[in-house]
């Protein structure tokens, strides 16, 4: 059995996704915390193209890009499928994961701006949660059905490190009475036991992102603060 | 029962490129419809509601959205004649490694070419040579992308050659002098029918891109 590495950082959704995959697998792996203002060699020689994490190593085979991992993970250890048999609803779980891709700046925008850029950023983010919880999820349990799949680990992030982001913002977008079936997502997505067991400490993050929205209020031009 | 492919696309797409070689591949026929971009038919809002964006490419009725996913829709159904992806999970990760670079760095930086002047421009020359420059690294001494064979990769970039006329004439510069290597690669792209045949003509995309510019007040 080849030995299975992967570099994150504990307050990034990224690798926590990578982190989900293969707990629910049950493949065993060491984890390697990274400090972003002082990259390790190894990460640096295991993704020299991005130098970001989570990179996952396999015997001595790195894989970068979370999506990417996620879809080599699913390949190289096929029990407990995190994607439909099917190859039509395959490519349809991709097309959630691919908007989920897209649309990050747009929550980039909400946490990192101010002002009328911001509000701007929040009537698209709302826009975007709309139609996830319209034509993603519908009126499923999950996005991948009665389990939780690849889409769920994709978006997980909407389920804890949102709240933290709209409470140091001061903003709130999944509002229950908006956003019903998404909230209600939410609720069963951290109630699964890898994820629950799984999530970074709900107050290091909120103080994480207190020092991060500081110092992005700060470096705005000053006629956006 | 037969099958029933349509595409719904836009002929300088470097995107619809992508599902034509990928059906050429394997070949599949299908329905070409070409979309007027400024008024799209019900059929393309329908089978695209989320983006409202070409290509689509629709199997028995069923839409498959986003380029690549097409393309890795295109090679799981019609698994048996040339494969697109590798059979090793190693491989394949790779292969989408390098696609995912070619969807996420060449656009933005090619379009920053044609879509810029002066320093600007410059700049925007300088990081699309770069990027280049990355892949041709990635390629190396190989024949394509994936090694031996024409696959996911190769199929994600060669659409751009098409372009290249176009990001040569309104940039002043030659492609080919700084990447001498992948301008041979995309030569030996297009050796291939399945290639040849889905790339559009270098003179009808510059002509869409001088049509743009001007619409854009870009000149």
């Amino acid at each position: 059995m080849e030995e299975v590495k992967v570099y994150g950082v504990w307050a990034s959704p990224h690798s926590q996704k990578v982190i989900w995959a293969l707990k629910l697998k049950g493949v065993k792996f060491d984890y390697i915390e990274e400090d972003l203002h002082n990259k390790s060699q190894k990460l640096l020689q295991y993704n020299p193209v991005y130098k970001k994490i989570p990179v996952l190593v396999h015997g001595e085979k790195p894989v970068a890009e979370s999506v990417v991992i996620l879809d080599y993970i699913e390949e190289t250890w096929p029990e407990n499928p995190l994607l439909p048999k099917d190859a039509y609803e395959r490519a349809v779980a991709r097309f959630w994961i691919q908007f989920g891709q897209e649309k990050s700046p747009t929550f980039h925008a909400f946490f990192r701006t101010a002002g009328e850029q911001q509000e701007k950023a929040v009537k698209e983010a709302l826009e975007v949660l709309k139609i996830l919880e319209e034509k993603g999820l519908g009126d499923k349990k999950f996005f991948g059905g009665n389990n939780i799949g690849l889409v769920d680990i994709s978006f997980g992030w909407l389920a804890h490190w949102l709240e933290g982001m709209e409470e140091v913002v001061g903003i709130k977008l999944m509002e229950p009475s908006t956003l019903p079936r998404l909230h209600k997502w939410i609720k069963n997505f951290k109630e699964v036991p890898v994820i629950q067991e799984n999530l970074p400490d709900p107050e290091k993050l909120l103080a994480y992102f207190k020092v991060l929205r500081e110092k992005f209020v700060r470096d705005l031009p000053s006629n956006d603060q | 029962m037969a099958d029933e492919v349509i595409l719904l696309n836009f002929c300088p797409s470097v995107f619809g490129m992508r599902i034509r070689i990928a059906l050429a591949e394997k070949g599949i026929e299908y329905e070409y419809r070409e979309e007027d971009l400024k008024n799209k038919s019900p059929l393309l809002l329908k089978m695209n509601p989320v983006h409202k964006k070409i290509p689509v490419l629709i199997h028995n009725g069923k839409p498959v959205c986003e380029s690549l996913i097409a393309v890795e829709y295109i090679d799981e159904v019609w698994k048996e004649k040339a494969p697109i992806l590798p059979s090793d999970p190693y491989q394949r990760a790779q292969a989408r490694f390098w696609a995912d670079y070619v969807d996420k760095k060449v656009y933005a930086a090619a379009r920053n070419v044609w879509a810029t002047k002066g320093e600007e421009q410059e700049a925007a020359k300088k990081e699309f040579i770069e990027i280049l420059k990355v892949l041709e690294g990635e390629l190396g001494d190989k024949p394509y992308f994936g090694g031996e064979t024409f696959g996911l990769t190769d199929i994600s970039l060669i659409g751009y050659y098409c372009w290249f006329y176009a990001y040569e004439t309104f940039g002043n510069f030659s492609i080919e002098s700084e990447c001498p290597k992948l301008i041979a690669w995309a030569k030996r792209c297009m050796e291939k029918e399945s290639v040849s045949k889905s790339l559009a003509d270098p003179h009808t995309v510059y002509d869409f891109v001088l049509g743009v510019k001007k619409r854009l007040g870009l000149e």
